[in-house]
């Protein structure tokens, strides 16, 4: 690629720049129906390149370079930790999320020490393995930890790493700014494949050799100082480690303006102007919250959460954090969840009906809209609940409840085609229809076009085994 | 009972600082507070971006490794834009022909939101804290602090002025909605006097979102707030469509007040509402609200209609170069923010309130320039956030260079 399209910037890649360097026999191997169909799908970010065997071969080897070099990420890509836990990072094909969709979903580090008690240490790395959520259907976690040597001791550091290893397998982060203190931990677990933290403009020599000696991807952290940060990349990939990992420094109240600057810059220089030495992923530190400031606990935890959602939504590609506390991390990862998903999906669901346990023709029929977050909602409260139900999925082209009553997407007629196409009327012996709280203008006109009599349930899910526990089944008029 | 006991666990953990702002909030429920996504237009480009060329980072292996640290410069990435946000001012002095004592200009951005190192913004963004005008179902944790005033409306704005550090008040005027009170637009704008002659800050005027009462009661209310500035809350599609927003338009332009053009995520409907107000108003009387979805309820929509919003206005799209408003409290329509979900999750009293927080910080980086908001903790977070984004060139080093062996 020339200077001038580096200048350029975010350039628009077709297809038929894919195809051209494909092989082109239409060989279907990899399961598509022709090459460009599989050019589609590579340019879509759907399918990897690496899926069409014969661009593998020897006599495609030119093309197949061009391709990678043509569809790398702006921000590299690095694994962290081995196996199924395996993590990546980075790997950002564009600045913003509706240029196209950001990839791999930042994980969450939590946080503990060399000089923790055993239990407290094991109880944490623990309780961060098993954090979870079940979020509109989709369990949500965290997903590292990261050991701090605050004992700045070898054995000490050695010891917590083969503990909290053999406690977890989530990828690990190992924090020492000490190259004695770091190599005890990296023999601890030669094989796990840890991010080293860091290296830093006092350590880097060190640093870097352990990072080739084991093989693992280093962190380069120079607070606040974007021209050491590049150097000290510079410096590393002459070393000859190529997985490296930027820190610019998170600094959680004075100094915030600087971090989310730092950070901005450091990801507009990778996807704008080609920097390679900033093409890394980012680390950010929410941790950092707690330090230096006499504030009680819930206050520095408050602090840590909005933070990590700040960075997170300014290109933070791994955090590290202190506070397992569920309040604090729920929005973190819900959020990380929103953002990481494609803003080019619907977001609806499937319109018909649901059948929920075991149904007869005395169970209730409920009804929502097909927006997916209302449908997950209610699908995730029935399910809790254990309910034996029907759900009528009504569609409003993806509108929640309360808009598509306003908008007119939930209207009677759509609501009584609905019952008819479902042939519910042959599942069900009673004609009560069950509807949400936020629709209930509409139960007249449903009860004149349907024929069905109409319930007004909660206005918010999280109601309906209460009120079928109250309410069903309804009393004989 | 077990739940008494967490409670009482939770309030041991928290300081007293701030559990003096969620205190006694044990309980939320909110049926007021709408989530509305409309249309979800998403928006295919044309073809995929890449980014630029890809640069195979791992070099030859080195002949000589380095001994000292390799220099090199760092150069910020400025760019420059063909557009930027119009300025608009919101409330009027006396000699401005209102009566209010303070007034904001907001908008006027030449970069993305806070990008300090191009071209910062040339005024913060502002909050305004939602007050009603009949008792309405609050979430407990609003509630507890305004309890007393939930029937004298002037009171309340004077409280969320005086005691939160609202720097504007929204007076939504729930009671005129035919399906509630169904209050005449005198009576309404009598609210609005009384508020007017209780704070010194500009207002927010809220319609009850029946856009035929709306415009009725935006009429009246125009006229006795003559020369004020108040922003009215909202001018939308449905008004167009029922043939009244010309009207309504028209009355604001006279009066010297703002309109906030709402739409449903979608900025085809944004900028057609916006040409369709530019028949009547000056463009510096328009703000937009692009619709705020909650945190975990289609937040991700709205963070990205806002930064597709503002790079458009930057890039010289003139329909969409108005200042922004979310409606954070919005934020309480998500179920984490107040459902009782388990030890694990407690405390709600700081769950909520994180919520809200959370949904304001990130719109805030998106490049929203109004709040509306509602919790008092989360008022003062924000506030404290847009002071520290504000000043760049604050960051000490030595204060994070140790932070890997500090004891916390």
């Amino acid at each position: 690629m020339t200077e001038r399209e580096i200048k350029k910037g975010i350039k628009e890649l077709s297809p038929i720049d894919v195809y051209m360097l494909l092989p082109r026999t239409n060989c279907k191997e990899c399961g598509e129906a022709n090459c460009m169909a599989f050019a589609a799908k590579v340019v879509n970010r759907e399918i990897s390149v690496e899926q069409c065997p014969p661009i593998l071969e020897k006599e495609h080897e030119e093309a197949y370079g061009k391709l990678r070099e043509m569809l790398a990420p702006a921000v590299k890509e690095i694994i962290i930790g081995t196996g199924n836990h395996a993590a990546k990072v980075g790997g950002k094909l564009v600045m913003y999320r509706h240029e196209f969709t950001y990839h791999n979903p930042t994980p969450i580090a939590i946080e503990v020490t060399d000089e923790m008690p055993e239990d407290e240490l094991l109880d944490k790395a623990r309780k961060a393995e098993g954090f979870s959520y079940n979020y509109i259907g989709r369990e949500v976690n965290l997903d590292m930890v990261a050991i701090r040597s605050t004992s700045n001791d070898p054995t000490t550091f050695k010891s917590a790493v083969e503990k909290v290893a053999k406690a977890t397998e989530l990828p690990l982060i190992l924090c020492s700014f000490s190259p004695n203190v770091m190599e005890a931990g990296l023999v601890a677990i030669k094989d796990r494949n840890p991010l080293i933290y860091a290296a830093t403009k006092n350590n880097w020599r060190d640093m870097a050799e352990l990072a080739l000696m084991y093989n693992c991807p280093l962190t380069v952290f120079a607070p606040n100082n974007l021209k050491l940060l590049k150097s000290l990349a510079k410096t590393m990939i002459e070393y000859g480690v190529e997985d490296l990992v930027l820190d610019p420094g998170t600094f959680a109240d004075e100094g915030l303006s600087d971090t989310i600057n730092n950070f901005t810059m450091v990801r507009r220089n990778a996807c704008r102007k080609g920097d390679k030495l900033l093409s890394f992923p980012i680390i950010g530190t929410p941790i950092t919250a707690w330090i230096g400031e006499e504030a009680p606990k819930d206050m520095l935890a408050w602090k840590e959460a909005y933070v990590a959602s700040m960075l997170m939504s300014r290109y933070a590609d791994i955090l590290i954090m202190h506070s397992l506390d569920g309040w604090v991390q729920l929005p973190t990862v819900i959020w990380r969840f929103n953002i990481y998903t494609d803003p080019r999906k619907p977001v609806a669901v499937e319109s018909g009906l649901r059948i929920f346990g075991e149904p007869d023709e005395n169970s209730p029929l409920l009804l929502t809209t097909n927006y997916a977050l209302t449908y997950f909602t209610v699908e995730s409260d029935i399910k809790s609940a254990k309910l034996n139900c029907y759900l009528l999925v009504v569609d409003t082209e993806g509108i929640s409840v309360e808009s598509a009553v306003a908008g007119r997407y939930l209207t009677a007629e759509k609501t009584a085609d609905a019952i008819k196409e479902s042939e519910i009327e042959q599942k069900v012996k009673h004609r009560h229809l069950i509807i949400p709280g936020m629709a209930a203008r509409l139960s007249g006109e449903i009860e004149d076009l349907s024929g069905w009599r109409v319930l007004v349930g909660p206005r918010d899910s999280s109601g309906i085994p209460k009120f079928l526990s109250e309410k069903w089944p309804p009393k004989e008029e | 009972m077990n739940e008494k006991k967490e409670e009482k666990k939770a309030s041991i953990k928290i300081s007293p600082k701030l559990l003096e702002l969620v205190r006694k909030f044990q309980e939320v429920e909110l049926e007021d507070v709408d989530i509305e996504i409309g249309d979800l237009e998403i928006w295919l480009p044309p073809a995929v971006a890449v980014p630029p060329p890809p640069e195979v980072v791992a070099p030859p292996p080195p002949k000589v490794k380095p001994t000292t640290i390799v220099e090199e410069d760092f150069i910020p990435p400025i760019e420059e834009y063909p557009g930027s946000v119009l300025e608009v001012k919101l409330g009027a002095t006396k000699g401005e022909g209102g009566s209010r004592r303070k007034t904001f200009m907001i908008g006027g951005a030449t970069s993305p939101a806070f990008y300090m190192f191009e071209r910062p913004p040339p005024h913060p963004p502002v909050v305004t804290l939602d007050v009603f005008d009949m008792k309405v179902s609050l979430p407990k944790a609003i509630r507890m602090h305004v309890q007393d005033v939930m029937e004298d409306t002037a009171a309340w704005a004077k409280l969320a002025v005086d005691k939160f550090g609202a720097e504007m008040v929204t007076v939504h005027l729930v009671s005129t909605d035919p399906l509630i009170k169904d209050t005449s637009p005198a009576d309404a704008s009598k609210t609005i006097e009384e508020v007017l002659q209780a704070v010194d800050v500009p207002l927010i005027v809220g319609g009850c979102g029946d856009p035929k009462k709306d415009v009725a009661v935006f009429k009246k209310v125009s006229e006795v707030a003559q020369g004020e500035r108040v922003v009215l809350s909202s001018l939308t599609l449905d008004m167009a469509e029922a043939g009244l927003l010309d009207d309504v338009a028209k009355v604001a332009k006279n009066d010297g007040h703002i309109a906030l053009a709402f739409t449903a995520l979608d900025l085809n409907q944004a900028k057609e509402l916006n040409r369709r107000l530019y028949e009547f108003l000056p463009k510096d009387r328009i703000l937009m609200d692009l619709t705020t979805a909650a945190l975990g309820y289609g937040l991700e929509y709205s963070f990205t209609i806002h930064e597709r919003a503002r790079i458009a206005a930057l890039m010289g799209d003139q329909e969409l170069q108005h200042p922004v408003l979310s409606g954070t409290t919005n934020s309480w329509a998500a179920r984490e923010a107040w459902l009782k979900m388990g030890p694990e999750w407690e405390p709600r009293e700081l769950r909520g309130p994180i919520w809200e927080t959370v949904t304001a910080l990130v719109l805030l980086l998106a490049g929203v320039d109004l709040f509306m908001m509602m919790h008092p903790a989360a008022v003062r977070t924000m506030k404290e956030v847009v002071k520290q984004l504000m000043s760049a060139g604050k960051a000490r080093p030595e204060k994070i260079a140790e932070w890997v062996t500090v004891k916390i």
